[in-house]
């Protein structure tokens, strides 16, 4: 999902570590307990949960970036200001994100530069440019409902922090699918060249937004410990089919067709869809998406426009400090 | 000049419903008057709360996880502080 960057396997250095206390560790989790910053943990479930945790914080934050795209284009105010709300909001959630990751033991400048250095991924998806008014419909509709299918067993995750932020976030991300899908409705039942448009948005996010739930279950290595820390809950592969079986017949109900000749209904009533190009996936993963280049110039330029914002801020606290320090002298 | 790291304020609400302010999470914020407005606009997006305290997180004090069986040990023998310790006889009713 907004960490499907995280497909190889974490080095299992548990060796090194006491294993009584890896062993204790397995069994709070087993017992469903919380583990909470301060606890022992082993060195790879913190890397592991770090790279989880800003890659996901990383994702709110470019995700800012095609949305915000229309926002100065928005058709009329109320949809302006619903807008500019959920861009916000996507601006809360990776705060806090980074809040969480940084109770993991890496400062939140750290997670930022690393991924303003191309070292940290950050969801595929966001690296899909938003062509017309309806993408901004299908990303809450389609990309902000395949986020709360992940998101919702995280908030069960055993990672304390993880999971109470996960919990905020998915209470704010109904309002994201719910305005995407009226402006969808709002469309669909308008005039042939909107709903035209609203059909040619599905088509464009379809595939990708399937490709968000991450490589098919039998080629991701990383699932296996994941599961066992429980930090994942369901496989890839079972969150696509969920989010296939939600949102097959919202498009019924919209008059929209899934861009997949080959889908099939199955006896158990699940919508069975077609191989996914894993190629356009890794080479998405890879820098080659369409707006690869884009989103990463754009977060340096705005992490580089605000830096003297930062410095004027610092320098602001540390003289009021010294003042402080000066006068209690007196 | 390099930039130091932003202090981190722990952030506490009280909703509107007259329990304690409670802890909601953190945030970055070179002074406290900027953490408080940063709490606002992070925390309280939806009416979420009256009152924001903002404290900064080297502040506090935490007990240690490793030491928690120690720490809470005197009240885990205790049994005599729950009222459900006491029998009282059923025709005397709720009490």
């Amino acid at each position: 999902m907004y960490t499907q960057a995280l497909n190889t396997a974490e080095t299992d250095d548990r060796g090194l570590e006491d294993a009584a206390k890896a062993a204790q560790f397995q069994a709070r989790i087993d017992a469903e307990e919380r583990i909470e910053p301060n606890d022992w943990m082993p060195a790879a479930y913190r890397k592991t949960l770090t790279r989880q945790i800003s890659q996901h914080a990383h994702s709110e934050i470019v995700g800012m970036l095609p949305e915000g795209n229309w926002i100065t284009r928005a058709p009329t105010l109320r949809r302006k200001a619903a807008l500019l709300a959920k861009v916000q909001d996507e601006c809360g959630h990776g705060l806090y994100l980074y809040a969480a990751a940084e109770t993991l033991g890496s400062s939140r400048e750290e997670l930022v530069d690393a991924m303003l250095a191309g070292k940290a991924k950050y969801s595929s998806i966001f690296n899909y440019p938003t062509l017309t008014w309806a993408d901004i419909g299908t990303i809450g509709w389609l990309v902000d409902g395949a986020a709360i299918m992940n998101q919702i067993p995280l908030c069960r995750c055993s990672y304390g922090p993880y999971a109470r932020a996960m919990i905020r976030v998915c209470k704010e991300e109904s309002f994201h699918q719910r305005q995407g899908y009226e402006i969808m409705l709002t469309l669909c039942r308008g005039s042939d060249e909107q709903k035209a448009m609203a059909q040619d948005a599905l088509d464009r996010w379809w595939w990708p937004v399937l490709m968000m739930f991450g490589p098919p279950d039998a080629t991701s290595q990383h699932s296996d410990t994941s599961t066992k820390w429980k930090i994942k809950r369901f496989s890839n592969d079972e969150l696509r089919q969920k989010f296939v079986d939600a949102t097959v017949p919202q498009a019924q109900y919209l008059g929209l067709t899934i861009p997949d000749p080959g889908m099939t209904q199955d006896a158990d009533g699940h919508w069975r869809y077609s191989e996914i190009d894993w190629t356009e996936f890794k080479q998405v993963l890879a820098g080659n998406g369409p707006c690869n280049r884009d989103r990463m110039a754009a977060r340096r330029k705005a992490h580089a426009e605000g830096a003297w914002v930062r410095e004027a801020a610092a320098a602001y606290a540390a003289k009021r400090a010294q003042r402080r320090t000066a006068q209690a002298a007196e | 000049m390099s930039t130091p790291n932003t202090p981190l304020w722990e952030v506490f609400i009280r909703s509107r419903n007259g329990l304690a302010h409670k802890h909601v999470g953190s945030l970055h914020a070179s002074d406290a008057t900027m953490a408080l407005q940063a709490a606002r606009d992070i925390y309280t997006r939806r009416g979420e709360g009256l009152s924001i305290w903002v404290v900064p997180s080297s502040a506090i004090t935490a007990s240690d996880p490793a030491e928690k069986g120690m720490m809470f040990e005197p009240a885990e023998s205790k049994i005599y502080r729950h009222p459900t310790f006491y029998e009282v006889p059923e025709e005397v009713g709720h009490m």
